[in-house]
C-alpha cells in the first residue's frame, strides 16, 4: 500500500532511539512509520521465508491429494493444501506493505537465492505422512506463530493472527489422521509409527539452531519481532507433543527422552544439526525437486498471467475510446 | 510482458449491518477477477456479507510523522463525548 | 434407476474434482491456485452428497466411499468430457466453463424435481455452480480476447474440447420413466439454452465454435477413453491397499 518513507543509508541514532523506546512501550509498528533499515531488512527476510515455506509447503501434501483414501479425507487435505496458499498470500501481503513486492520475492525464491523452512525438502512417502505433518509440521509452526501473532510490526502480526486461527483445524486433522491409524490394522499402525519416526527429528529442527547458534535471534528478540527464542519454543513443542504420542500408543524415536519433574520438560536427545546444515543448503532428498515444480508451475502459468493483463490493457482502451 | 497483477485492498464487511474492515490485499489483473480473488482468499470461510476492493494505489493514508499535529486536536475536546454532561440521578439515558 | 442418474451426477463431480485438485500447488498464480481448489472443493462435496444419496437408494449398504473407492472404472457413469486429462491452464479453465455451463442449467432444472432429495441437493449444488460458472467464465474471456499465444491456445482448446459435449445432454430410454414422474428434466430441452449461454461468452471471447460432429460417447454406459482407468488406479490405491480399513 506504501512506500517506506524514511531514505536508506545509515540510521540517525536519535531516531533509533526513539524507534527503540516505542518497541519497549510494546507498541505497534506500521508500515510508514520510521524504521530502522536492519529493522526493515530483518522483517522481509523472515516474513518471505515464512511466505516461501507456505508455498513451497503446499507441494508434499499435494503429492497425496489424489490418492487421500477417504472422500473426507480428500477434502480436508485439499482444503488445508489451499489455506496454505492462503497463508503465503496473507504474508507476502505483509511484505509489499514495506515496498517489496511479491514477484520480486518469487524470482529470489525460483533463483535458489531465498530460504525456506527445511522440513518441505523431505518426501512423502506414504498416507500416513499426512498425519505427521499435519501433527508434527503444522503443530511446531502454530507454537511459533502464536508467538509471532504479538509481533512489533503490526502487517506481520495481524497476518499470523488470521493464520492461527485458520490453522487451528490444520493440526487437529494430522492428529486424527495418526490417532485413526494408530487404532486400526496392523499395517496401519506400522505406517503411523514409520511416519513419525522420519518427521520427529525434522520437526525439531523447524525452531531453527540454538540461539546461542542463531545469527539473527538476538536481535529479532531485542525488536520483539520474536517474543521467545528457539530453544524456549522448541521446548514447549516438545512439552506438548510427547503426551500426545503416547495417547495414541506410538513411540517418539529418541531414547534420551526423559521428564525432568523439577520443570516438568521433556529432555530430549541431541539434534543431528549437520542434517539440518546439508537440507538447508540445499542437499536435502528433495530440495531440486521442489524448485523444479515451483519453477515449471510459475513457467506454466506465465502466458495465463499475461494474457490476464493484455485482456485489461485492452478493456481499458476500449472503455477510453 | 512482465504479467505483473497489480495489488488491490480487500475489505469484507462481517455481518450485515457491520462496517467494512480492512481483510488483506490481493493481486488481480482487473476489479472483476480482483473481487472474485477477494472471495476466494478472504471468505472462504463464509466471514463475509460484502467485498470492496480497492487499487492500492488509489488509497491516501495520513503520515505518520505528522501524527501528532493530524489527531491531538481531537484529544482535548471532552465536550465531544456523552461523559462530558450530566444526566439527573435516576433518568435512563440510552447507553 | 434413480440410482444410475444420481451416479452420473456424483461421478461428473467426483472425477471433474479429481482432475482439478491435481492443479494444487501448480497453478499459474497463487490467488489461482485457491479459486481453483475452492471448485474442486465444491465439486468433492458435490460428488459426496450425491453418491451418499445413490447409495440409499441402491440399498445395499453402500456408502460414498464405498461407490468412490471400491468400483472399476466400467462402473463409473461419468461423461468423457470431466476425465480428460487437464491439459495447460486454459484446457482445465474452458472445459470447466463447459461443465458449469451444462450443470448450472441441468442443476437448476432439477432442482424442480419431484423427488424432494433431489431437488434439495440440486438447489445447494446450483448455488456453488453459479460462481463456478461465474469464475471461468470471465477467465475464458480473459485468455480468449488476451494475448496472441492465449488466443491460439484457448481456440485450440474449445475445438478439441467443443466435440465431447454432446454427452452433457445425453440420456437413454430407461430415463424415460424418471422423466415421466417429474423426477428428472428432459435434457434435449436444456441443450438449446446450453449452446446459447456457450456462444455468448464464446463471442465475448473472440473464440469460434467448430462446426465438426460430436464425438462418440460411451461414458454413462461405462465405456470410457483410456484416461479414467489410470486416474482411478491413483485415486484409489490406498484405499484398495487395505480392505476393511477406517482411515
Amino acid at each position: 500500500m506504501s512506500e517506506p518513507t524514511q531514505p536508506k543509508g545509515s540510521d540517525d541514532p536519535a531516531q533509533v532511539a526513539a524507534f527503540e523506546a516505542r518497541i519497549a512501550r510494546g507498541e505497534t509498528i506500521e508500515p510508514k512509520d520510521w524504521m530502522p533499515e536492519r529493522y526493515r531488512r530483518q522483517l522481509v527476510r523472515m516474513m518471505s521465508q515464512h511466505a516461501h515455506s507456505e508455498v513451497v509447503g503446499m507441494l508434499p501434501e499435494g503429492n497425496w491429494i489424489t490418492r487421500a483414501p477417504s472422500l473426507r479425507r480428500k477434502i480436508s487435505l485439499l482444503a488445508k493444501v489451499q489455506d496454505e496458499a492462503g497463508h503465503g498470500l496473507y504474508i507476502y501481503c505483509g511484505t509489499e506493505t514495506l515496498g517489496v513486492d511479491r514477484a520480486e520475492l518469487i524470482d529470489q525464491l525460483l533463483a535458489g537465492t531465498a530460504k525456506y523452512s527445511s522440513i518441505f525438502n523431505y518426501p512423502t512417502l506414504t498416507w500416513a505422512d499426512m498425519g505427521a505433518i499435519g501433527w508434527l509440521v503444522d503443530g511446531a509452526a502454530i507454537v511459533n506463530q502464536t508467538m509471532l501473532a504479538h509481533a512489533s510490526f503490526g502487517p506481520y502480526a495481524r497476518a499470523m493472527v488470521r493464520i492461527c486461527k485458520e490453522e487451528n483445524f490444520h493440526k487437529r486433522q494430522g492428529y486424527e489422521i495418526m490417532a485413526t491409524l494408530a487404532a486400526g490394522t496392523p499395517a496401519q499402525k506400522a505406517m503411523a509409527q514409520d511416519a513419525l519416526d522420519r518427521w520427529w527429528w525434522p520437526s525439531l529442527m523447524m525452531f531453527g539452531p540454538s540461539d546461542k547458534e542463531s545469527p539473527n535471534s538476538a536481535e529479532l528478540l531485542r525488536w520483539k519481532i520474536k517474543q521467545k527464542g528457539n530453544d524456549e519454543l522448541r521446548q514447549r513443542f516438545v512439552n506438548l507433543t510427547v503426551p500426545q504420542a503416547a495417547a495414541i500408543g506410538l513411540h517418539i524415536p529418541d531414547p534420551l527422552l526423559t521428564l525432568d519433574k523439577e520443570t516438568g520438560d521433556w529432555e530430549f536427545g541431541p539434534i543431528d544439526w549437520n542434517e539440518f546444515m546439508q537440507v538447508i543448503s540445499g542437499n536435502g532428498p528433495c530440495n531440486r525437486e521442489r524448485l523444479a515444480a515451483r519453477r515449471k508451475a510459475h513457467a506454466d502459468g506465465a502466458w495465463v498471467r499475461d494474457a490476464a493483463v493484455a485482456h485489461a490493457a485492452k478493456d481499458a482502451a476500449r472503455s477510453a475510446a | 510482458m512482465s504479467g505483473q497483477w497489480p495489488l488491490w485492498e480487500v475489505f469484507t464487511q462481517p455481518a450485515d449491518g457491520s462496517p467494512h474492515e480492512h481483510a488483506g490485499s490481493v493481486h488481480a489483473p482487473d476489479a472483476e477477477m480482483a473481487l472474485q480473488n477477494a472471495r476466494d482468499v478472504y471468505t472462504r470461510r463464509g466471514e463475509a456479507v460484502s467485498i470492496w476492493v480497492v487499487p492500492s494505489s488509489a488509497i491516501t493514508a495520513s503520515s505518520p510523522a505528522e501524527a501528532g499535529p493530524f489527531f491531538d486536536p481531537g484529544n482535548d475536546k471532552p465536550y465531544r463525548h456523552p461523559q462530558f454532561y450530566k444526566v439527573p440521578r435516576g433518568v435512563k439515558s440510552e447507553e | 434407476m434413480l440410482f444410475n442418474y444420481l451416479l452420473r451426477l456424483g461421478d461428473d463431480r467426483l472425477v471433474l474434482g479429481h482432475r482439478l485438485s491435481e492443479w494444487c500447488g501448480h497453478g499459474p498464480i497463487l490467488e489461482e491456485d485457491i479459486a481453483a481448489a475452492n471448485i474442486a472443493l465444491d465439486l468433492l462435496g458435490q460428488a459426496s452428497m450425491f453418491l451418499k444419496y445413490a447409495g440409499e437408494v441402491e440399498g445395499k449398504g453402500r456408502d460414498a466411499d464405498a461407490l468412490a473407492y471400491w468400483r472399476d472404472e466400467t462402473q463409473f457413469r461419468n461423461v468423457q468430457l470431466v476425465e480428460l486429462p487437464n491439459g495447460d491452464y486454459g484446457f482445465t479453465i474452458l472445459r470447466q466453463f463447459l461443465v458449469s455451463a451444462w450443470a448450472y442449467h441441468h442443476l437448476g432444472a432439477l432442482a424442480a424435481s419431484a423427488d424432494e432429495t433431489l431437488a434439495g441437493m440440486a438447489a445447494k449444488a446450483l448455488k456453488e455452480t453459479r460462481y463456478h460458472l461465474r469464475h471461468s467464465a470471465e477467465w475464458v474471456v480473459r485468455l480468449g480476447d488476451g494475448t496472441d499465444e492465449s488466443h491460439g491456445r484457448m481456440q485450440r482448446a474449445l475445438d478439441e474440447l467443443w466435440p465431447w459435449t454432446g454427452e452433457l445432454s445425453w440420456q437413454h430410454e430407461v430415463d424415460a420413466a424418471l422423466r415421466s414422474e417429474g423426477i428428472v428434466p428432459d435434457l434435449a430441452a436444456l441443450r438449446g439454452p446450453f449452446e446459447a449461454m456457450a456462444k455468448e461468452q464464446f463471442a465475448r471471447a473472440t473464440l469460434v465454435l467448430p462446426d465438426g460432429p460430436m464425438r462418440m460417447t460411451g461414458g454413462r454406459l461405462g465405456r470410457h477413453t483410456e484416461h479414467l482407468g489410470h486416474m482411478l488406479a491413483e485415486m484409489q490405491i490406498v484405499a484398495r491397499s487395505h480392505p476393511g480399513a477406517q482411515w
